[in-house]
């Protein structure tokens, strides 16, 4: 058992100079045989683990890291948690990740520090304020907490946004999700890392699957930098890379791999207080509870396995940011990385069995997995428990690129991402 | 900023540039294809990590050509009109 | 500390020149040449900040842009400015950062006080009960450093710049000079930058003679010889990114107060001369102001004429502080060197005391050093502390470009690795230390068969023993001092696991601050490589990523503001509907006039909508697309581009049609017109011109060949003006425009041509309003005196002119799609009533497969139809929903897509995309806007002479 993280437990370990804290996670040598292995030790991977040991009672569960935990898309997006999306698959699949975030640090014991300050998207014409009430209807009837902003609201929620009559994007009004917010990325890896591996779980880093161990059109085991390991039941969360998984399981997939680029400023005093969103720019903004500015905008153009940051992009995005807020011109750029995303026609996750019976998929999440790792980790959990789908996870299996039942959310709404 | 070279019109800026698909993506014609072989051809993709071969369009002068590239470390390795004569960096 | 300025010498400074400006209310007296941290000094300010989480006093540790401590905001220029490399000037306010009421009486210093209470990562281990937001808001208002100003707006726009050169060099010191030297002699384009106001490097301040000269002489000679050779050289320029295909970005600063300039470089070959960092000490509070780099206290001497105290310890691993050791007795000082060597130390400069083999274990005082302990336990009374822990490569650059360092044990510092193509490290950035290794590196790397600049400057050897924190050590012990990131912090990430690298920034945040850990990563990666067992190389370091030192995102921006974010597509004939009042809106990128005259757009849009159905109307609809497709298979190219056959239309006539994507949904609709055998004009929807013209061209080059189709996009050649309604065919024959306008010879869907004032004319009896309509197509430049001689014929018709709203009511009474307002992303063909082509037709078609899948063919799509509401009710909201009790839940049955009031009907319309809503004309739906409930009527789409009787009337 772990020991429980309080304010009492940093006090007395404060009177003691912090040196009786145990590992956060324990790094045991991997066994030959688990009842479960998931590929990927970023936040779904890591979410799946806890939940498989959690809900499911299984815990001889091995969760297999390339690099180092949290070091994927969980450690390099832009930690924005909402649940506005359009269609009711998305809302319950969302809808779930987001209940679960609202009572996450509690359940980990660790504070992953969502912090719900809302977020606005938007409306820079008439025609997006007609889609925008659209898609505010279809929230409110899915049961998602949505309202329908006017400029004046707009003013209210981000006084410093650009609201001159000349702009280039001018304010009409937007969507506002109040529970909408950020969280702190690297924590809800780690306390999901901390909480598994207190339930019995098998953490194992620097160990990259190579190969899979195939018996009778069956996935048996992987074969990794670490040795073979054979398990019934395997999960893949590897996004940015779930096509490289696929290529030696013999399939493939409906995803392209991109890079999506953030940046942050330097830290200041708090001056945004919610997300803002600008579907004219593409840009979307919050400020971290250190003081920088996370700064996000769209995907590069150029399908790409290299993360790093490149110029053209990064010009557009800035130009962007300070279309909307032309203060943080006062601002420096600190830091700018790039993630690698799986891109998937419809923007939706794909959840289910693979083509290689015995491995089931987790991918796809294109720019929005970090907001759903509680979800993917539910989902695949019971995927690898049961072996069946469960009603949210369902309509966002593979076979939906046969039936053409796809799930865009663009297609139905006005949010890009 | 990448320079990918264009076999009409030489070396330009990425920014000319608009990603066509992966190459040898043949389309199946007709009412009659498999759902899956549709499917197949609509959606799923090699997408490979490294030598890619894909089809890009120089949106400049309009014209689809193929491209050789890593995927990771962005070299160029070469261009080649659509059944045209190969162009190297 | 006692730090001042003396009265002779300083390189960088023009007494001549004297200048004043305000740090934290004070008056600081400076001259020209200072920067704004020298300044600071030689008026002794010892605290000039406060540290990120403590507040810990902070005083100035560097002299460029490693700067952890010095950071100020400055009125107009933006906060966290590094005091370090900002000029002083005349007149400048500046203020601590992160402190209330100033750096030097900080209301938040009590936190370091319960440090111990708050470690490194301590609020993920609480603030989770009740609830992170009750403590949230005050934790936020602790952090952050500088703040912005909400008022501020950009006097002018940054400047960007595109440069190619054979060789781009960056770092002016002595190998980046002897370099770009050895280029420019070759001939070659040469752009030589460097970060400092002034070049030179470490020559400005370290002795040395060269080719029998000054080093002063020597920067002069040769950067004139670059210059000379009509090469540019660019001072207080940093170059803090490679990109792909080694595309190098800098940051221009100016002095003149003009905002930063981009540059973005395309270099053949990239030379690194961009030298070696000085790296702290770990001991005990060896974060005191007072405490600072050996090497910056003889910058603030040589160039700033700035001594920084007068009881001096200088403490060493390496050679390089007996220099500074030296100049510093030689300006008066007191001065004690404590090197931690036994062996290989060089002679002891005259009238300095040298402990060998020692080193300080800790440093004491109040707000700033006023001793030190030995770890022999000897106490030291000092003003001033200089350190120098070896040097560090600054190697930011190279690894951007993705290459890997190797760990040199004898050099105690990570050097280059493999080698990048095009790329080449010199001088002190590649591990050299003395000054005749530096040239001939920067021969080796310029690969010039020239010989390397003799030096007689000091030789330093090299040795360097190193100086990592060590776990367990006593005290607190400062890694990253921005930060505050201490040796106990990183054993408490190592003991909870986080003993990658990546991890340990992470958790502990050490080199994540505005430095980016420039001093403090290496220190922070020995001591974890210490304490898990493993050597610095197995350790590693954390991926570098640009940029190199903040830059202002303004640079980033540059012009790109206002209307040049995106411009937008502007009309021909703009600058006349001003004239008659139009009042523009921005549609699908184009500024096209919404409605015409008045203050009260409803009024306005509806007696426009009214007045079209009553006599005619003018409309500019030149922004349609007008693309040519033409050649031996054009007939053959648009049966597969169109959803509908079109190989069967008749030259002359125009046909409406769909364009799919593969996946079977509505790309765009429009009219194809028939020119001859070969000849077709696809029109398309505004906003979609550039994707359908990409698309034609896909297919065409793919499917078709060169030889069988040619495509032209003529849109913006072509103006379209549109006459409609019951007397336009009247008004049209009160003009000369060559052709016969009777209805037999131009019927409804036809094509003519005539002339109009000598030009080709395009008159196409296609309808959009449902009323007969004549749309007008001629050159551009000529569409104005077209457009004048309408509305002067129209005067006698009482013709109104048409805004795009009032089209918009007119096409929604007939049932006329607009792509992306009526349709959205999963809308097919039949859901929009056309259902033939796809039972029927047998040749394939762009998405013809896609319209047989399961969801293609499920029973629940959305179709478009009308909806009417109960009389007297105002108009449905667009974006209203259907909705229907599913069991306990409420779903959505599809929504409102376009809703209006209708003049001609006196009533509202409105259409959606409905369940099923094609089998369903007469039922009652309810209506849900922003939570109110409404009923509706589903009709047929169009409710406005369904008959199409009006196409001839």
């Amino acid at each position: 058992m772990t020991r429980r993280y309080s304010a009492f437990s940093l006090f007395k370990e404060g009177l003691a100079g912090q040196t009786g804290w145990e590992p956060a996670w324990r790094s045991p040598s991997p066994k030959k045989s688990y009842d479960a292995i998931i590929i990927g030790g970023g936040g779904h991977g890591l979410a799946t683990a806890y939940y498989l040991a959690k809900t499911h009672g299984v815990t001889n569960v091995a969760v297999l890291e390339k690099g180092w935990i949290g070091g994927g898309n969980t450690g390099r997006n832009t930690t924005v948690v909402r649940s506005n999306y359009y269609y009711p698959e998305s809302v319950a699949l969302y809808g779930l990740a987001h209940r679960l975030y609202e009572g996450l640090g509690q359940d980990l014991n660790y504070n992953v520090m969502l912090s719900q300050r809302g977020m606005i998207s938007l409306c820079h014409s008439a025609i997006e304020m007609e889609i925008a009430a659209r898609t505010v209807n279809a929230m409110q009837i899915s049961g998602i907490d949505a309202e329908l902003y006017s400029v004046d609201d707009v003013r209210r929620v981000a006084p410093i946004y650009n609201f001159s009559a000349d702009a280039r994007y001018p304010v009409f009004g937007g969507v506002w999700q109040g529970r909408a917010g950020t969280a702190r990325h690297d924590a809800v890896a780690w306390g999901y890392a901390r909480a598994a591996s207190g339930l019995g779980v098998d953490i194992i880093q620097n160990c990259e699957v190579t190969d899979f161990i195939i018996a009778d059109g069956r996935c048996r085991g992987v074969v990794t930098t670490r040795g073979e390991m054979r398990a019934d039941r395997i999960g893949m969360a590897v996004a940015g890379h779930s096509s490289v998984l696929a290529a030696k399981a013999g399939f493939h997939l409906p995803i392209n791999s991109y890079a999506l680029q953030a940046c942050v400023s330097e830290p200041v005093k708090p001056i945004l207080d919610t997300v803002v969103l600008s579907p004219g720019t593409g840009v979307y903004v919050s400020q971290s509870d250190k003081g920088e500015m996370v700064i996000g905008g769209a995907l590069d153009r150029i399908p790409s396995y290299g993360q790093r940051g490149n110029l053209p992009t990064l010009e557009g995005v800035i130009s962007g940011l300070l279309e909307m807020f032309p203060a943080f011109g006062q601002l420096k750029l600190m830091r700018q990385w790039a993630g690698i995303v799986d891109v998937v026609p419809d923007s939706s996750p794909i959840i289910g069995e693979s083509p290689l019976p015995g491995l089931f998929l987790n991918c796809g999440w294109g720019t929005g997995g970090f907001k759903a790792i509680p979800a993917g980790g539910t989902l695949l959990a019971h995927l690898l428990a049961t072996g069946k789908h469960n009603d949210i996870s369902r309509p966002f299996d593979l076979d939906r690129f046969v039936t053409g039942r796809l799930i865009d959310e663009a297609a139905g709404s006005g949010i890009a991402h | 900023m990448q320079i990918f070279t264009c076999p009409f019109c030489g070396p330009r800026d990425e920014s000319e540039f608009h990603f066509g698909g992966e190459a040898g993506n043949t389309r199946p014609d007709g009412a009659g294809v498999p759902a899956e072989r549709w499917a197949q051809y609509l959606y799923m993709r090699a997408n490979p990590k490294g030598a890619t071969r894909e089809v890009w369009v120089h949106l400049t002068c309009g014209e689809f050509f193929v491209m050789e590239r890593d995927s990771v470390g962005h070299k160029v390795a070469a261009s080649q009109a659509l059944g045209g004569a190969e162009k190297s960096e | 500390m006692s730090a001042e300025r003396l009265s002779t010498g300083g390189s960088a400074i023009d007494r001549a020149r004297p200048l004043s400006f305000s740090f934290d209310g004070r008056k600081v007296d400076a001259f020209a040449g200072d920067t704004i941290a020298a300044a600071l000094l030689a008026n002794d300010v010892a605290i000039v900040g406060r540290s990120f989480k403590y507040h810990r006093p902070r005083g100035v540790w560097g002299s460029g842009v490693e700067e952890p401590n010095a950071l100020v905001d400055i009125a107009g220029r933006g906060p966290n400015t590094r005091a370090t490399t900002e000029a002083a000037r005349q007149g400048l306010v500046a203020v601590s950062v992160n402190a209330s009421p100033d750096a030097a009486r900080d209301r938040s210093a009590f936190l370091d006080r319960f440090a111990r209470f708050i470690p490194a990562a301590f609020y993920y281990k609480t603030f989770m009960w009740p609830d992170w937001h009750r403590f949230e808001p005050r934790i936020r208002a602790m952090a952050g450093l500088g703040k912005v100003d909400p008022t501020w707006t950009a006097p002018e726009a940054a400047d960007q710049i595109n440069h190619h050169c054979d060789v781009l060099v960056v770092g002016a010191g002595p190998a980046g000079l002897a370099a770009a030297r050895l280029a420019a002699h070759e001939g070659k384009s040469v752009l030589l930058v460097d970060e400092q106001m002034v070049p030179g490097g470490s020559l400005r301040h370290r002795d040395g003679e060269i080719d029998g000269k000054s080093t002063a002489q020597w920067i002069t000679e040769s950067l004139s010889a670059v210059t000379g050779a009509g090469q540019l050289f660019l001072p207080a320029t940093t170059a803090f990114g490679i990109y792909d295909h080694n595309l190098v970005a800098l940051n221009q600063r100016h002095q003149d107060g003009r905002p930063d300039t981009l540059w973005r470089v395309r270099p053949r070959r990239i030379i690194l001369a961009t030298g070696a960092l000085e790296r702290p000490l770990p001991f005990a509070d060896n974060d005191l102001p007072g405490i600072m780099a050996a090497d910056a206290a003889l910058v603030y001497l040589r160039c700033y004429a700035v001594r920084v105290g007068r009881r001096i310890v200088i403490a060493t691993n390496n050679d390089s502080a007996y220099e500074v050791a030296e100049a510093l007795i030689e300006a008066g000082a007191a001065v004690t060197l404590i090197d931690m060597r036994q062996d290989g130390l060089p002679s002891a400069p005259k009238g300095v005391t040298v402990l060998r083999g020692r080193m300080i274990a800790s440093a004491q005082g109040k707000s700033s050093v006023e001793s030190v302990t030995l770890d022999d336990g000897t106490r030291l009374t000092v003003d001033s502390v200089l350190v120098s822990g070896g040097w560090t490569p600054t190697l930011h650059l190279f690894c951007q470009a993705r290459s890997k360092l190797a760990w040199s044990e004898k050099r105690a510092a990570f050097l280059p690795g493999d080698p990048v193509e095009g790329i080449a490290v010199a001088g002190a950035a590649n591990g050299a230390v003395s000054l005749s290794e530096v040239f001939t590196d920067a021969v080796r790397a310029t690969q010039s068969p020239s010989p390397a600049p003799a030096s007689t400057g000091r030789e330093a050897s090299g040795g360097v023993v190193p100086a990592w924190p060590i776990a367990g050590a006593k005290g607190r012990i400062w890694i990253d001092y921005q930060s505050d990131v201490t040796a106990k912090d990183v054993e408490l990430a190592a003991r909870e696991n986080f003993v990658s690298v990546e991890h340990l920034k992470r958790y502990t945040t050490l080199g994540m601050a505005t430095d980016q850990g420039k001093t403090s990563n290496l220190l922070g990666l020995a001591l974890l490589a210490g304490i898990s067992g493993r050597s610095i190389a197995e350790t590693g370091t954390t991926t570098y990523r640009p940029p190199f030192t903040p830059v202002p995102l303004t640079s980033f921006a540059g012009p790109r503001s206002g209307e040049l974010m995106a411009p937008v597509r502007r009309l021909p004939l703009e600058n006349t509907h001003r004239a008659q009042g139009a009042v523009f809106q921005e549609y699908g990128g184009w500024l096209r006039p919404a409605f015409y005259g008045g203050t009260d757009a409803e009024a306005a849009i509806q007696d426009e909508a009214r007045r079209a159905r009553q006599s005619a109307a003018l409309f500019d609809g030149s922004t349609l697309g007008k693309i040519e497709v033409i050649g031996p298979q054009a007939a053959a190219f648009v049966d597969f581009i169109y959803y509908n056959t079109m190989s069967t239309l008749k030259p002359g006539r125009c046909r409406y049609g769909f364009m799919l994507s593969e996946n079977g949904v509505v790309f765009d609709d429009g009219i194809l017109v028939r020119l001859d055998e070969h000849r077709f004009i696809v029109s398309c929807s505004t906003s979609h011109v550039g994707a359908v013209h990409v698309r034609l061209e896909e297919w065409r080059q793919d499917r078709f060949g060169r030889d069988a189709v040619y495509i032209h996009n003529a849109t913006s050649e072509m103006a379209t003006l549109t006459v409609s309604g019951p007397a336009s065919k009247q008004l049209l024959a009160t003009l000369d425009l060559g052709l016969s306008l009777a209805d037999a010879d131009l019927p409804h869907m036809a094509i003519g041509e005539g002339r109009f004032a000598g030009d080709l004319l395009r008159v196409a009896r296609v309808s959009f309003t449902g009323d007969r309509s004549y749309e007008l197509s001629i050159r551009a430049d000529r569409a104005e005196i077209l457009w004048r001689s309408l509305q002067e014929a129209g005067k006698a018709f009482d013709a109104v002119t048409l805004g795009l709203e009032a089209l918009m009511i007119l096409r929604a009474e007939k049932g006329y799609i607009v792509i992306s307002k009526d349709t959205d992303g999963t809308t097919m063909p039949q859901d929009l009533g056309v259902d033939g082509p796809r039972t029927k037709r047998q040749t394939d078609y762009v998405g013809r497969r896609s319209l047989f899948t399961e969801v293609a063919q499920a029973p629940n799509r959305l179709q478009l139809v009308g909806l009417a509401v109960p009389d007297g009710e105002p108009p449905l909201a667009p974006g209203a929903h259907g909705i229907l009790q599913d069991g306990l839940k409420l779903r959505s049955q599809g929504f409102v897509t376009s809703s209006y009031l209708s003049p001609v009907l006196g009533r509202p319309i409105a259409l959606a995309l409905i369940e099923r809503g094609a089998a369903r004309h007469g039922e009652t739906i309810d209506m849900q806007h922003l939570g109110q409930k409404r009923h509706a009527t589903i009709t047929a789409p169009c409710v406005f002479d369904p008959s199409g009787a009006r196409f001839n009337a």
